[in-house]
Protein backbone atom coordinates (compact mmCIF):
# COMPACT_ATOMS: atom_id res chain seq x y z
CA UNK A 1 0.00 0.00 0.00
CA UNK A 2 2.60 2.70 0.61
CA UNK A 3 5.97 2.53 -1.03
CA UNK A 4 8.32 4.99 -1.16
CA UNK A 5 11.17 5.44 -3.68
CA UNK A 6 14.63 6.53 -2.86
CA UNK A 7 13.90 9.42 -0.98
CA UNK A 8 15.68 11.84 0.79
CA UNK A 9 15.97 14.71 3.07
CA UNK A 10 18.76 16.68 4.01
CA UNK A 11 19.00 19.59 6.63
CA UNK A 12 22.08 21.14 5.51
CA UNK A 13 25.03 18.70 5.95
CA UNK A 14 23.09 16.42 7.96
CA UNK A 15 21.62 13.54 5.98
CA UNK A 16 18.37 12.84 8.16
CA UNK A 17 16.99 10.33 5.23
CA UNK A 18 19.46 9.21 2.24
CA UNK A 19 17.80 7.51 -0.52
CA UNK A 20 15.44 5.43 1.33
CA UNK A 21 13.57 2.56 -0.32
CA UNK A 22 10.25 0.57 1.86
CA UNK A 23 7.01 -0.91 1.34
CA UNK A 24 4.07 -1.61 3.75
CA UNK A 25 1.77 -3.79 2.56
CA UNK A 26 -1.71 -4.18 4.14
CA UNK A 27 -2.32 -5.11 7.39
CA UNK A 28 1.02 -5.13 8.29
CA UNK A 29 2.56 -3.77 11.56
CA UNK A 30 6.07 -2.47 10.38
CA UNK A 31 8.46 -0.88 13.60
CA UNK A 32 11.44 1.64 12.69
CA UNK A 33 14.24 1.15 15.17
CA UNK A 34 17.63 3.08 15.39
CA UNK A 35 20.16 5.03 17.20
CA UNK A 36 18.64 8.74 18.23
CA UNK A 37 19.56 10.75 15.09
CA UNK A 38 19.04 7.90 12.67
CA UNK A 39 16.34 9.66 10.29
CA UNK A 40 13.22 7.88 11.86
CA UNK A 41 11.32 10.64 12.57
CA UNK A 42 11.81 12.72 9.97
CA UNK A 43 10.97 9.74 7.98
CA UNK A 44 7.10 9.29 9.60
CA UNK A 45 7.19 13.43 8.79
CA UNK A 46 7.68 13.33 5.44
CA UNK A 47 5.11 10.58 4.99
CA UNK A 48 2.63 12.54 6.60
CA UNK A 49 3.39 15.88 5.00
CA UNK A 50 4.52 17.18 7.61
CA UNK A 51 7.80 18.23 5.91
CA UNK A 52 8.66 17.98 2.27
CA UNK A 53 11.39 15.75 0.75
CA UNK A 54 14.78 16.84 -1.31
CA UNK A 55 13.85 13.91 -3.69
CA UNK A 56 12.49 11.17 -4.43
CA UNK A 57 9.19 9.33 -4.57
CA UNK A 58 5.99 8.33 -1.72
CA UNK A 59 3.32 6.28 -3.61
CA UNK A 60 0.01 5.50 -1.41
CA UNK A 61 -2.50 2.92 -3.09
CA UNK A 62 -0.07 3.91 -7.04
CA UNK A 63 -0.89 7.41 -5.98
CA UNK A 64 2.14 9.85 -6.00
CA UNK A 65 1.46 11.90 -2.56
CA UNK A 66 5.31 13.27 -2.00
CA UNK A 67 4.23 16.80 -2.04
CA UNK A 68 0.55 16.64 -1.70
CA UNK A 69 -0.80 18.69 1.31
CA UNK A 70 -1.72 16.81 5.49
CA UNK A 71 -4.80 17.30 4.57
CA UNK A 72 -5.21 15.68 1.17
CA UNK A 73 -3.04 12.38 2.91
CA UNK A 74 -5.67 12.55 5.30
CA UNK A 75 -8.36 12.59 3.09
CA UNK A 76 -6.65 9.34 1.65
CA UNK A 77 -6.02 7.91 4.84
CA UNK A 78 -2.55 8.72 5.84
CA UNK A 79 -2.91 9.18 9.61
CA UNK A 80 -0.31 10.00 12.63
CA UNK A 81 0.34 10.17 16.15
CA UNK A 82 3.22 12.08 18.00
CA UNK A 83 6.22 11.41 19.84
CA UNK A 84 5.46 14.89 21.52
CA UNK A 85 2.25 14.11 22.45
CA UNK A 86 -0.47 16.99 20.34
CA UNK A 87 -3.62 17.34 21.49
CA UNK A 88 -6.50 19.86 21.98
CA UNK A 89 -5.99 20.96 25.14
CA UNK A 90 -9.11 22.62 26.46
CA UNK A 91 -11.73 20.46 25.03
CA UNK A 92 -12.36 17.10 26.37
CA UNK A 93 -11.31 13.98 25.31
CA UNK A 94 -14.20 13.11 23.85
CA UNK A 95 -14.16 16.45 21.68
CA UNK A 96 -10.59 15.36 21.29
CA UNK A 97 -11.28 12.16 19.21
CA UNK A 98 -15.03 13.73 18.17
CA UNK A 99 -13.58 16.65 16.02
CA UNK A 100 -11.41 14.42 14.38
CA UNK A 101 -14.49 12.37 13.42
CA UNK A 102 -16.34 15.48 12.41
CA UNK A 103 -13.32 16.30 10.04
CA UNK A 104 -13.03 12.89 8.43
CA UNK A 105 -16.52 13.19 7.71
CA UNK A 106 -16.91 16.20 5.95
CA UNK A 107 -18.90 17.57 8.55
CA UNK A 108 -16.66 20.14 10.15
CA UNK A 109 -18.27 22.77 8.57
CA UNK A 110 -21.41 22.66 9.88
CA UNK A 111 -21.92 25.57 11.91
CA UNK A 112 -25.37 26.38 13.96
CA UNK A 113 -26.31 22.78 14.73
CA UNK A 114 -24.56 21.56 18.56
CA UNK A 115 -22.23 19.12 17.72
CA UNK A 116 -24.16 16.97 20.67
CA UNK A 117 -26.85 16.74 17.97
CA UNK A 118 -25.17 14.43 15.26
CA UNK A 119 -25.56 11.60 17.68
CA UNK A 120 -24.60 8.95 15.57
CA UNK A 121 -20.71 10.51 15.41
CA UNK A 122 -20.87 11.00 19.45
CA UNK A 123 -22.05 7.18 19.79
CA UNK A 124 -19.01 6.17 17.22
CA UNK A 125 -16.47 8.56 18.99
CA UNK A 126 -17.25 6.69 22.15
CA UNK A 127 -16.93 3.19 20.88
CA UNK A 128 -13.25 3.77 19.57
CA UNK A 129 -12.89 5.42 23.40
CA UNK A 130 -14.00 2.41 24.45
CA UNK A 131 -11.49 0.46 22.40
CA UNK A 132 -8.95 2.29 24.39
CA UNK A 133 -10.31 1.54 27.23
CA UNK A 134 -11.25 5.39 28.16
CA UNK A 135 -14.36 6.23 27.55
CA UNK A 136 -14.88 6.60 31.21
CA UNK A 137 -12.55 9.72 30.67
CA UNK A 138 -14.48 10.97 28.17
CA UNK A 139 -15.76 14.33 29.86
CA UNK A 140 -12.49 15.02 31.03
CA UNK A 141 -10.21 17.69 29.45
CA UNK A 142 -6.16 16.06 28.40
CA UNK A 143 -5.07 18.28 31.67
CA UNK A 144 -6.39 15.82 33.99
CA UNK A 145 -5.43 12.90 31.85
CA UNK A 146 -2.17 11.05 33.01
CA UNK A 147 1.15 10.35 30.55
CA UNK A 148 -0.09 6.91 29.85
CA UNK A 149 -3.63 8.47 28.81
CA UNK A 150 -2.52 10.88 26.97
CA UNK A 151 -0.79 8.54 24.60
CA UNK A 152 -3.58 6.30 23.96
CA UNK A 153 -5.80 9.70 23.49
CA UNK A 154 -3.41 10.85 21.19
CA UNK A 155 -3.65 7.67 18.91
CA UNK A 156 -7.85 7.18 19.06
CA UNK A 157 -7.48 10.45 17.96
CA UNK A 158 -4.99 9.34 14.74
CA UNK A 159 -7.56 6.40 14.65
CA UNK A 160 -11.04 7.85 14.28
CA UNK A 161 -9.52 9.57 11.16
CA UNK A 162 -10.28 5.85 9.87
CA UNK A 163 -6.90 5.98 8.32
CA UNK A 164 -6.02 3.03 6.11
CA UNK A 165 -2.22 3.65 7.22
CA UNK A 166 -1.21 4.73 10.68
CA UNK A 167 1.86 6.42 11.71
CA UNK A 168 2.82 6.02 15.19
CA UNK A 169 5.71 8.12 16.45
CA UNK A 170 7.16 6.48 19.61
CA UNK A 171 3.70 5.64 21.15
CA UNK A 172 5.26 4.64 24.35
CA UNK A 173 7.64 7.47 25.20
CA UNK A 174 7.31 8.94 28.14
CA UNK A 175 4.63 5.83 29.74
CA UNK A 176 5.71 4.44 32.88
CA UNK A 177 7.14 1.00 32.36
CA UNK A 178 4.52 -0.63 34.04
CA UNK A 179 2.14 0.69 31.67
CA UNK A 180 3.82 0.38 28.26
CA UNK A 181 2.29 -2.99 27.61
CA UNK A 182 -1.39 -1.77 28.91
CA UNK A 183 -0.85 0.72 26.57
CA UNK A 184 0.68 -1.37 23.41
CA UNK A 185 -2.22 -4.03 24.11
CA UNK A 186 -4.78 -1.01 23.80
CA UNK A 187 -3.46 0.13 20.62
CA UNK A 188 -2.73 -2.81 18.58
CA UNK A 189 -6.11 -4.66 19.86
CA UNK A 190 -7.67 -1.54 18.23
CA UNK A 191 -5.44 -1.29 14.96
CA UNK A 192 -6.14 -5.39 14.28
CA UNK A 193 -9.86 -5.26 15.03
CA UNK A 194 -9.97 -2.47 11.82
CA UNK A 195 -6.96 -4.57 10.00
CA UNK A 196 -5.11 -1.10 9.58
CA UNK A 197 -1.63 -1.20 8.56
CA UNK A 198 0.75 0.48 11.26
CA UNK A 199 4.31 2.05 10.99
CA UNK A 200 5.62 2.23 14.82
CA UNK A 201 8.70 4.25 15.64
CA UNK A 202 10.00 2.82 19.13
CA UNK A 203 13.03 2.65 20.93
CA UNK A 204 11.90 -0.44 23.23
CA UNK A 205 13.25 -3.55 21.65
CA UNK A 206 10.53 -5.74 24.01
CA UNK A 207 7.82 -3.94 22.20
CA UNK A 208 9.18 -3.69 19.22
CA UNK A 209 9.85 -7.63 18.90
CA UNK A 210 6.06 -8.04 21.22
CA UNK A 211 3.68 -6.63 18.30
CA UNK A 212 5.81 -6.09 15.21
CA UNK A 213 5.19 -7.96 11.80
CA UNK A 214 8.45 -6.88 10.66
CA UNK A 215 11.38 -4.66 11.89
CA UNK A 216 13.37 -1.86 9.69
CA UNK A 217 16.27 -0.11 11.34
CA UNK A 218 17.70 3.15 10.22
CA UNK A 219 20.93 4.39 10.41
CA UNK A 220 22.27 7.79 9.76
CA UNK A 221 19.58 8.15 7.17
CA UNK A 222 19.49 4.85 5.21
CA UNK A 223 18.43 1.40 5.98
CA UNK A 224 20.34 -0.94 7.84
CA UNK A 225 18.90 -4.25 8.24
CA UNK A 226 15.03 -5.39 8.06
CA UNK A 227 13.54 -8.67 8.31
CA UNK A 228 11.26 -10.59 10.98
CA UNK A 229 11.96 -9.39 14.72
CA UNK A 230 13.93 -12.10 15.52
CA UNK A 231 16.46 -12.01 12.31
CA UNK A 232 17.45 -8.28 13.22
CA UNK A 233 17.95 -8.75 16.70
CA UNK A 234 20.55 -11.33 15.61
CA UNK A 235 22.20 -8.75 12.77
CA UNK A 236 25.55 -8.50 14.00
CA UNK A 237 25.31 -5.24 12.04
CA UNK A 238 22.71 -4.22 14.48
CA UNK A 239 23.70 -5.81 17.37
CA UNK A 240 26.66 -3.50 17.22
CA UNK A 241 25.53 -0.11 15.72
CA UNK A 242 22.02 -0.11 17.76
CA UNK A 243 22.67 -1.93 20.78
CA UNK A 244 26.13 -1.34 21.14
CA UNK A 245 26.97 -5.11 21.96
CA UNK A 246 29.76 -6.73 20.24
CA UNK A 247 30.51 -10.40 19.98
CA UNK B 1 -35.68 18.19 36.40
CA UNK B 2 -34.87 20.96 33.95
CA UNK B 3 -33.31 19.22 31.22
CA UNK B 4 -31.03 22.37 30.06
CA UNK B 5 -31.16 25.22 32.96
CA UNK B 6 -28.87 27.26 30.75
CA UNK B 7 -31.47 27.74 28.07
CA UNK B 8 -34.22 28.26 31.31
CA UNK B 9 -31.91 31.25 32.52
CA UNK B 10 -31.54 32.77 28.78
CA UNK B 11 -35.29 32.91 28.25
CA UNK B 12 -35.68 34.69 32.21
CA UNK B 13 -33.23 37.10 31.16
CA UNK B 14 -34.64 37.36 28.26
CA UNK B 15 -38.28 38.45 30.03
CA UNK B 16 -36.25 40.79 32.29
CA UNK B 17 -35.02 42.76 29.59
CA UNK B 18 -38.20 43.07 27.92
CA UNK B 19 -39.38 45.05 30.77
CA UNK B 20 -35.97 47.40 31.45
CA UNK B 21 -37.77 50.11 29.64
CA UNK B 22 -40.39 50.33 32.39
CA UNK B 23 -37.56 49.86 35.21
CA UNK B 24 -34.23 52.12 33.74
CA UNK B 25 -34.50 56.24 33.37
CA UNK B 26 -34.14 57.38 29.30
CA UNK B 27 -30.54 57.71 30.78
CA UNK B 28 -29.92 54.37 31.85
CA UNK B 29 -31.63 52.93 29.28
CA UNK B 30 -29.75 54.67 26.67
CA UNK B 31 -26.29 53.48 28.38
CA UNK B 32 -27.76 49.93 28.45
CA UNK B 33 -28.35 50.19 25.12
CA UNK B 34 -24.93 51.10 24.74
CA UNK B 35 -23.78 48.37 26.81
CA UNK B 36 -26.26 45.99 24.26
CA UNK B 37 -24.59 47.01 20.66
CA UNK B 38 -21.12 46.40 22.58
CA UNK B 39 -22.35 43.14 24.05
CA UNK B 40 -22.77 41.92 19.91
CA UNK B 41 -19.71 43.04 19.09
CA UNK B 42 -18.45 41.16 22.07
CA UNK B 43 -19.93 38.20 20.97
CA UNK B 44 -18.22 38.84 17.26
CA UNK B 45 -14.82 39.52 18.68
CA UNK B 46 -14.80 36.54 21.61
CA UNK B 47 -15.35 34.11 18.38
CA UNK B 48 -12.17 35.13 17.55
CA UNK B 49 -9.87 35.46 21.08
CA UNK B 50 -11.67 32.95 22.68
CA UNK B 51 -12.66 30.48 20.31
CA UNK B 52 -9.70 30.30 17.85
CA UNK B 53 -6.86 32.31 19.61
CA UNK B 54 -6.46 35.12 17.44
CA UNK B 55 -6.34 38.66 19.14
CA UNK B 56 -6.99 41.42 17.20
CA UNK B 57 -6.04 45.20 17.81
CA UNK B 58 -8.13 46.01 14.82
CA UNK B 59 -11.63 45.26 15.45
CA UNK B 60 -12.76 48.95 15.56
CA UNK B 61 -12.38 48.58 11.90
CA UNK B 62 -15.22 46.47 11.07
CA UNK B 63 -17.26 48.91 14.04
CA UNK B 64 -16.98 51.40 11.81
CA UNK B 65 -17.73 49.84 9.10
CA UNK B 66 -20.82 48.77 10.31
CA UNK B 67 -21.55 52.86 11.65
CA UNK B 68 -20.26 54.05 8.19
CA UNK B 69 -22.28 52.37 6.33
CA UNK B 70 -25.63 53.83 8.22
CA UNK B 71 -24.24 56.98 8.09
CA UNK B 72 -22.96 57.07 3.85
CA UNK B 73 -26.85 55.63 3.23
CA UNK B 74 -28.43 58.63 5.45
CA UNK B 75 -26.26 61.28 3.42
CA UNK B 76 -26.49 59.70 -0.11
CA UNK B 77 -29.26 57.51 -0.35
CA UNK B 78 -31.81 58.88 2.32
CA UNK B 79 -34.62 56.59 0.13
CA UNK B 80 -33.11 53.81 1.67
CA UNK B 81 -32.71 54.54 5.33
CA UNK B 82 -34.99 52.35 6.97
CA UNK B 83 -33.63 49.57 9.60
CA UNK B 84 -34.56 46.73 7.55
CA UNK B 85 -32.14 48.10 4.21
CA UNK B 86 -29.46 49.63 6.98
CA UNK B 87 -28.39 46.16 8.75
CA UNK B 88 -28.67 43.94 5.96
CA UNK B 89 -26.04 46.85 3.85
CA UNK B 90 -23.81 46.78 7.22
CA UNK B 91 -23.46 42.91 7.41
CA UNK B 92 -22.81 43.30 3.78
CA UNK B 93 -20.00 45.75 3.97
CA UNK B 94 -18.38 44.21 6.88
CA UNK B 95 -18.45 40.98 5.31
CA UNK B 96 -16.60 42.70 2.45
CA UNK B 97 -14.38 44.62 4.30
CA UNK B 98 -14.02 40.97 6.55
CA UNK B 99 -13.00 39.05 3.23
CA UNK B 100 -9.99 41.48 2.67
CA UNK B 101 -8.35 42.30 5.71
CA UNK B 102 -8.88 38.73 7.13
CA UNK B 103 -7.46 37.29 3.77
CA UNK B 104 -4.39 39.64 4.96
CA UNK B 105 -4.40 38.85 8.55
CA UNK B 106 -4.96 34.93 9.11
CA UNK B 107 -1.88 34.27 6.90
CA UNK B 108 0.00 35.63 10.20
CA UNK B 109 -0.91 34.49 14.14
CA UNK B 110 0.14 35.65 17.24
CA UNK B 111 1.91 39.26 17.35
CA UNK B 112 2.07 39.55 14.04
CA UNK B 113 -1.54 39.13 13.12
CA UNK B 114 -2.48 41.60 15.88
CA UNK B 115 -0.25 43.82 14.50
CA UNK B 116 -1.50 43.70 10.83
CA UNK B 117 -5.04 43.62 12.29
CA UNK B 118 -4.33 46.89 14.01
CA UNK B 119 -2.22 48.27 10.72
CA UNK B 120 -5.36 47.74 8.57
CA UNK B 121 -7.66 49.46 10.64
CA UNK B 122 -5.45 52.03 10.98
CA UNK B 123 -5.11 52.52 7.38
CA UNK B 124 -8.94 53.00 7.27
CA UNK B 125 -9.05 55.15 9.70
CA UNK B 126 -6.62 57.00 7.94
CA UNK B 127 -9.29 56.81 5.00
CA UNK B 128 -12.05 57.57 6.77
CA UNK B 129 -10.29 60.91 8.50
CA UNK B 130 -8.95 62.39 5.06
CA UNK B 131 -11.64 61.94 2.60
CA UNK B 132 -13.20 64.81 4.08
CA UNK B 133 -15.63 64.83 1.25
CA UNK B 134 -17.03 61.87 0.94
CA UNK B 135 -16.59 60.48 4.96
CA UNK B 136 -17.13 63.90 6.79
CA UNK B 137 -13.65 63.45 8.34
CA UNK B 138 -13.31 64.75 11.50
CA UNK B 139 -16.66 66.27 11.74
CA UNK B 140 -17.97 62.49 10.98
CA UNK B 141 -21.47 61.93 9.79
CA UNK B 142 -24.68 62.86 11.16
CA UNK B 143 -26.94 59.32 12.17
CA UNK B 144 -30.52 60.62 11.80
CA UNK B 145 -33.21 58.45 13.17
CA UNK B 146 -34.74 55.43 10.49
CA UNK B 147 -37.82 54.37 8.72
CA UNK B 148 -38.82 50.86 10.45
CA UNK B 149 -41.30 48.88 7.84
CA UNK B 150 -42.50 52.47 6.16
CA UNK B 151 -43.21 53.55 9.24
CA UNK B 152 -41.61 56.96 10.13
CA UNK B 153 -40.07 58.12 13.69
CA UNK B 154 -40.21 61.88 12.17
CA UNK B 155 -40.84 64.53 15.06
CA UNK B 156 -39.78 62.23 18.16
CA UNK B 157 -37.21 63.03 20.28
CA UNK B 158 -34.24 60.83 19.96
CA UNK B 159 -34.59 59.07 23.59
CA UNK B 160 -38.20 58.67 22.83
CA UNK B 161 -37.05 56.52 19.46
CA UNK B 162 -34.63 54.71 22.05
CA UNK B 163 -37.05 53.98 24.57
CA UNK B 164 -39.55 52.63 22.67
CA UNK B 165 -39.65 50.84 19.22
CA UNK B 166 -35.77 50.71 19.00
CA UNK B 167 -34.75 49.41 22.52
CA UNK B 168 -36.91 45.70 21.43
CA UNK B 169 -35.58 46.25 17.50
CA UNK B 170 -31.79 45.68 19.40
CA UNK B 171 -32.90 43.16 22.17
CA UNK B 172 -34.08 40.84 19.32
CA UNK B 173 -31.21 41.32 17.41
CA UNK B 174 -29.31 41.06 20.98
CA UNK B 175 -30.85 37.58 21.33
CA UNK B 176 -30.73 36.38 17.68
CA UNK B 177 -26.89 36.84 18.05
CA UNK B 178 -26.31 35.03 21.05
CA UNK B 179 -28.58 32.13 19.81
CA UNK B 180 -26.50 32.10 16.26
CA UNK B 181 -22.92 32.52 18.36
CA UNK B 182 -24.13 29.83 20.44
CA UNK B 183 -25.01 27.61 18.11
CA UNK B 184 -21.54 28.31 16.25
CA UNK B 185 -19.54 27.70 19.41
CA UNK B 186 -21.28 24.56 20.40
CA UNK B 187 -21.58 23.22 16.51
CA UNK B 188 -18.48 21.18 14.54
CA UNK B 189 -17.12 24.39 12.87
CA UNK B 190 -17.01 25.44 16.21
CA UNK B 191 -15.36 22.16 17.73
CA UNK B 192 -13.02 22.72 14.82
CA UNK B 193 -12.09 26.51 15.95
CA UNK B 194 -11.32 25.25 19.21
CA UNK B 195 -9.21 22.65 17.66
CA UNK B 196 -7.38 25.35 15.93
CA UNK B 197 -6.72 27.34 19.18
CA UNK B 198 -5.24 24.86 21.14
CA UNK B 199 -3.03 22.93 18.52
CA UNK B 200 -3.02 23.93 14.72
CA UNK B 201 -0.58 21.63 14.03
CA UNK B 202 -2.45 19.04 15.16
CA UNK B 203 -5.63 20.18 13.69
CA UNK B 204 -4.17 20.71 10.36
CA UNK B 205 -3.11 17.00 10.46
CA UNK B 206 -6.32 15.72 11.50
CA UNK B 207 -7.60 17.27 8.34
CA UNK B 208 -8.43 20.95 9.65
CA UNK B 209 -7.81 23.66 6.85
CA UNK B 210 -6.15 26.01 9.49
CA UNK B 211 -6.02 28.87 7.11
CA UNK B 212 -9.34 28.62 5.89
CA UNK B 213 -11.33 28.12 8.84
CA UNK B 214 -9.17 31.10 10.48
CA UNK B 215 -10.70 33.27 7.54
CA UNK B 216 -14.31 32.17 8.56
CA UNK B 217 -14.01 32.98 12.00
CA UNK B 218 -12.57 36.06 11.36
CA UNK B 219 -15.17 37.18 8.73
CA UNK B 220 -18.40 36.14 11.18
CA UNK B 221 -16.64 37.97 13.89
CA UNK B 222 -15.94 41.11 11.49
CA UNK B 223 -19.88 40.86 10.66
CA UNK B 224 -20.98 40.56 14.54
CA UNK B 225 -18.85 43.40 14.92
CA UNK B 226 -20.28 45.25 12.06
CA UNK B 227 -23.80 44.38 12.98
CA UNK B 228 -23.19 46.19 17.00
CA UNK B 229 -21.04 49.30 14.99
CA UNK B 230 -24.56 49.78 12.74
CA UNK B 231 -27.17 49.67 15.79
CA UNK B 232 -24.36 51.59 17.97
CA UNK B 233 -25.09 54.07 15.10
CA UNK B 234 -28.54 54.88 15.87
CA UNK B 235 -28.10 55.07 19.48
CA UNK B 236 -24.80 57.41 19.32
CA UNK B 237 -26.72 59.64 16.36
CA UNK B 238 -22.95 60.43 15.12
CA UNK B 239 -20.39 58.33 13.85
CA UNK B 240 -16.79 59.73 13.71
CA UNK B 241 -13.54 58.13 12.25
CA UNK B 242 -12.20 58.05 15.83
CA UNK B 243 -14.36 53.99 15.89
CA UNK B 244 -11.70 52.81 13.71
CA UNK B 245 -8.86 54.29 15.91
CA UNK B 246 -6.71 51.47 17.47
CA UNK B 247 -7.64 52.85 20.83
CA UNK B 248 -11.02 51.71 20.15
CA UNK B 249 -9.81 48.62 19.46
CA UNK B 250 -8.18 48.68 22.75
CA UNK B 251 -11.35 48.78 24.27
CA UNK B 252 -13.06 45.79 22.18
CA UNK B 253 -10.37 43.84 23.74
CA UNK B 254 -10.71 45.95 27.55
CA UNK B 255 -14.55 44.53 27.48
CA UNK B 256 -13.89 41.02 26.68
CA UNK B 257 -10.71 40.83 29.17
CA UNK B 258 -12.92 42.15 31.61
CA UNK B 259 -16.21 40.03 31.29
CA UNK B 260 -13.64 36.30 30.50
CA UNK B 261 -12.95 35.16 26.95
CA UNK B 262 -13.26 31.69 27.87
CA UNK B 263 -16.61 31.47 28.05
CA UNK B 264 -19.62 32.55 25.55
CA UNK B 265 -21.69 34.99 27.95
CA UNK B 266 -18.08 36.94 29.08
CA UNK B 267 -18.29 39.41 26.87
CA UNK B 268 -21.86 40.56 27.18
CA UNK B 269 -21.59 40.72 30.77
CA UNK B 270 -17.75 42.66 30.28
CA UNK B 271 -19.37 45.23 27.57
CA UNK B 272 -22.28 46.24 30.00
CA UNK B 273 -20.18 46.34 32.77
CA UNK B 274 -17.41 48.58 30.49
CA UNK B 275 -20.18 50.98 29.71
CA UNK B 276 -20.80 51.92 33.30
CA UNK B 277 -17.41 51.55 33.77
CA UNK B 278 -15.96 54.34 31.16
CA UNK B 279 -19.05 56.46 32.01
CA UNK B 280 -18.70 56.76 35.74
CA UNK B 281 -15.08 57.05 35.44
CA UNK B 282 -15.23 60.03 33.09
CA UNK B 283 -17.83 61.58 35.08
CA UNK B 284 -15.91 62.11 37.82
CA UNK B 285 -12.38 62.22 37.27
CA UNK B 286 -10.31 63.65 34.02
CA UNK B 287 -7.84 60.88 35.55
CA UNK B 288 -10.29 58.46 33.80
CA UNK B 289 -7.81 56.45 31.80
CA UNK B 290 -5.81 55.88 35.43
CA UNK B 291 -9.00 53.94 36.55
CA UNK B 292 -9.31 52.15 33.30
CA UNK B 293 -5.98 50.52 33.24
CA UNK B 294 -5.81 50.01 36.89
CA UNK B 295 -8.96 48.27 36.70
CA UNK B 296 -7.22 46.14 33.87
CA UNK B 297 -4.21 45.41 36.18
CA UNK B 298 -6.46 44.29 39.29
CA UNK B 299 -8.55 42.14 36.80
CA UNK B 300 -5.60 40.55 35.37
CA UNK B 301 -3.99 39.74 38.65
CA UNK B 302 -7.26 38.98 40.53
CA UNK B 303 -9.57 37.72 37.71
CA UNK B 304 -7.37 36.00 34.85
CA UNK B 305 -10.83 34.62 33.37
CA UNK B 306 -12.66 37.64 33.84
CA UNK B 307 -15.83 38.82 35.98
CA UNK B 308 -18.09 35.74 33.94
CA UNK B 309 -15.62 33.11 34.51
CA UNK B 310 -14.88 34.35 38.15
CA UNK B 311 -18.48 33.72 38.43
CA UNK B 312 -18.57 30.27 36.38
CA UNK B 313 -16.02 29.06 39.08
CA UNK B 314 -17.32 30.33 42.16
CA UNK B 315 -20.56 28.44 40.94
CA UNK B 316 -18.59 25.40 40.23
CA UNK B 317 -17.62 25.10 43.46
CA UNK B 318 -20.64 25.77 45.13
CA UNK B 319 -22.18 22.78 42.72
CA UNK B 320 -19.02 20.76 44.05
CA UNK B 321 -19.96 21.31 47.27
CA UNK B 322 -23.48 20.71 47.27
CA UNK B 323 -22.99 17.19 45.54
CA UNK B 324 -20.52 16.41 48.37
CA UNK B 325 -22.66 17.51 51.19
CA UNK B 326 -25.21 15.45 49.47
CA UNK B 327 -26.31 12.76 51.91
CA UNK B 328 -26.54 9.21 50.06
Amino acid sequence: MLTIDNLKKHFGFVRAVDNVNMDIREGEIVSIIGTNGAGKTTLVNLISGYIKPDSGRILFFDKDITYASPYIRIKLGVGRSFQLIQLFGNITVLDNVRTALFSKYGMIRRGLLPADRYSSVTDEAIKILDNFNMSDKKDLTPTGLSEGDLKILDIAVAFALKSKLLLLDEPTSGVATNDKFKVMDSIVSAIKKEGISTLIIEHDMDIVSGYSDRVIVMHEGKIMAEGKPNEVMENKEVKATVFGIVS
Amino acid sequence: MVKNPRWVAYVLIFIILLFIPRLLSIYHLMLFEYGLTFAIVGLGFNLLLGYTGLLSFGHGAYFAVGAYTVGMIAKYFPGAYSLEILIPAALLFSLIISIIFGFLCVRHTKIFFSILALSLSMLLYALLFKLYHLTGGSDGLRVPLPTLLGISFKGIRRPEFLSGTYYYFLLVLFAISCVIMRGIVSSPFGKALQAIRDNEVRAELIGIRVRRYRLYAFIISGMFVGLGGALWSFVNGHVTADLSHWVFSGEIVYMTLLGGFGILEGPIIGAILFTYLKLYAMGNTQYWMFVIGATLIVLVLLLPNGVAGAIASLLAKIKRKTVKGTPC
